[in-house]
């Protein structure tokens, strides 16, 4: 609660330190209105963000991206079709057929950031936005703000995506390939995944955070 | 404060650790480019594929395009990182007053695309998962995909570990005298 108070009083001052350069940055007053952005002056880093509605948007996105992640894991990603012969992977199929050929650390990375850290960050998203959309404190907010944080950088559902096209274009001299119904799961998946992390911004959930009740 | 991550309000030593990741990164380049990634085997003989040689077969069928997107990604962005990061570090070592806006931007540039060079990585878990059928052709991984892989995330840890702030230092507190000119 002491420390509470103590960041209160600096915002009351409307200074910002800039999370890159360490800049002292003067609010504007019209940091009240109800959409705007804020960059540092010296290094153009994002101070602020504010959109209308942010909660209601990222809870309709986390929604439907949670829907997708699923239906991607459930699916086969891509087929082959050699003489009559069909094989069908899905990611995790394809992550066990590495595991088998003796790469684990390589079948390990491949799981976590196409299944398992999207799902991560997703759910904390979930279990953070929900709550404080019906005014209240979601339990251990503080620990999963880290959470969420380390695991961004590391879901690569774009990437994986790619990869998945490069692949299809490796095999079509092979044998007729067939994209999966995953492989367009995950090309959704991408799209809001993207603008989830425009609209999802840290300060505004800090702030609902201090209105909610405890 | 307040999210309990702000006790420490830079990332501690970050020189010493980014460089760190760096040199590990750098030590496990040459195999990961030298050593096959994928090996097929299939009834014309066994074929050991390298991460160029794989742009190069994809040059060469036509889809340029293609290879063009690869070779960015496994090759040039990798480098890039490698070298861009070593001279951001040099020059926050050395106290730099060099167009700190431009170092700052390229710092974000490296760090955004950074995740693109996993792209190889998701190729062969694709080809192996598929391409198994033992009367046609079978491609397993080669212990090039392990190198590359780690690689990767040795570089994008480098990245994390490297503190931006730093960049900056040298503006705020001028040198200390006895260092002056």
């Amino acid at each position: 609660m002491e420390h509470d108070r103590a960041l209160l009083m600096t915002d009351v001052g409307g200074l910002t330190i800039c999370p890159e350069c360490d800049l002292l940055v003067q609010e504007p007053a019209s940091a009240e209105a109800s959409s705007f952005t804020l960059l540092c002056p010296r290094c153009s880093a994002l101070l602020r963000r504010r959109n209308r509605n942010s909660l209601e948007n990222s809870l309709a996105l986390v929604f439907a991206a949670l829907v997708l992640l699923l239906a991607g894991n459930a699916f086969p990603i891509v087929g082959l079709d050699i003489q009559g012969q069909r094989i069908e992977t899905t990611v995790v199929g394809a992550a066990a057929s590495l595991w088998q050929e003796g790469l684990r650390p390589v079948a390990v990375l491949v799981l976590l950031t196409t299944t398992f850290l999207p799902l991560l960050e997703l759910g904390t998203l979930l279990w953070m936005v929900l709550p404080l959309r019906l005014g209240r404190r979601p339990p251990g907010f503080v620990r999963l703000f880290c959470v969420l944080r380390l695991a961004h950088p590391w879901a690569m559902v774009e990437v994986f995506i790619l990869g998945v096209l490069v692949a299809l274009v490796k095999l079509a001299h092979l044998a007729d390939v067939l994209p999966g119904a995953a492989a367009w799961c995950f090309g959704g998946l991408m799209l809001l995944l993207a603008t989830l992390s425009i609209v999802v911004e840290p300060r505004d959930l800090w702030q609902r955070w201090e209105e909610a009740r405890p | 404060m307040r999210c309990g991550t702000r006790l420490c309000f830079r990332k501690p030593n970050s020189i010493q650790r980014t460089l760190a990741f760096l040199i590990a990164a750098y030590a496990l380049y040459l195999p990961a480019n030298l050593l096959p990634i994928t090996v097929t085997r299939s009834i014309f003989g066994t074929q050991e594929d390298t991460i160029l040689s794989g742009v190069a077969y994809l040059w060469n069928s036509g889809s340029w395009a293609i290879a063009l997107v690869v070779f960015v990604a496994s090759v040039v962005v990798p480098l890039f990182k490698l070298f861009s990061l070593t001279l951001l570090v040099i020059s926050v070592q050395r106290r730099w007053h060099w167009e700190p806006l431009r170092r700052m931007k390229l710092y974000r540039f490296i760090e955004t695309i950074g995740r693109w060079s996993m792209l190889d990585v998701y190729v062969v878990t694709i080809l192996v998962a598929l391409v198994q059928v033992q009367s046609l052709a079978a491609i397993s991984p080669g212990s090039g995909v392990l190198a590359f892989a780690a690689v990767v995330v040795l570089s994008m840890l480098a990245t994390m570990a490297f503190e931006p702030r730093l960049i900056w230092d040298s503006l705020d507190n001028p040198l200390p005298k006895e260092f002056a000119p």
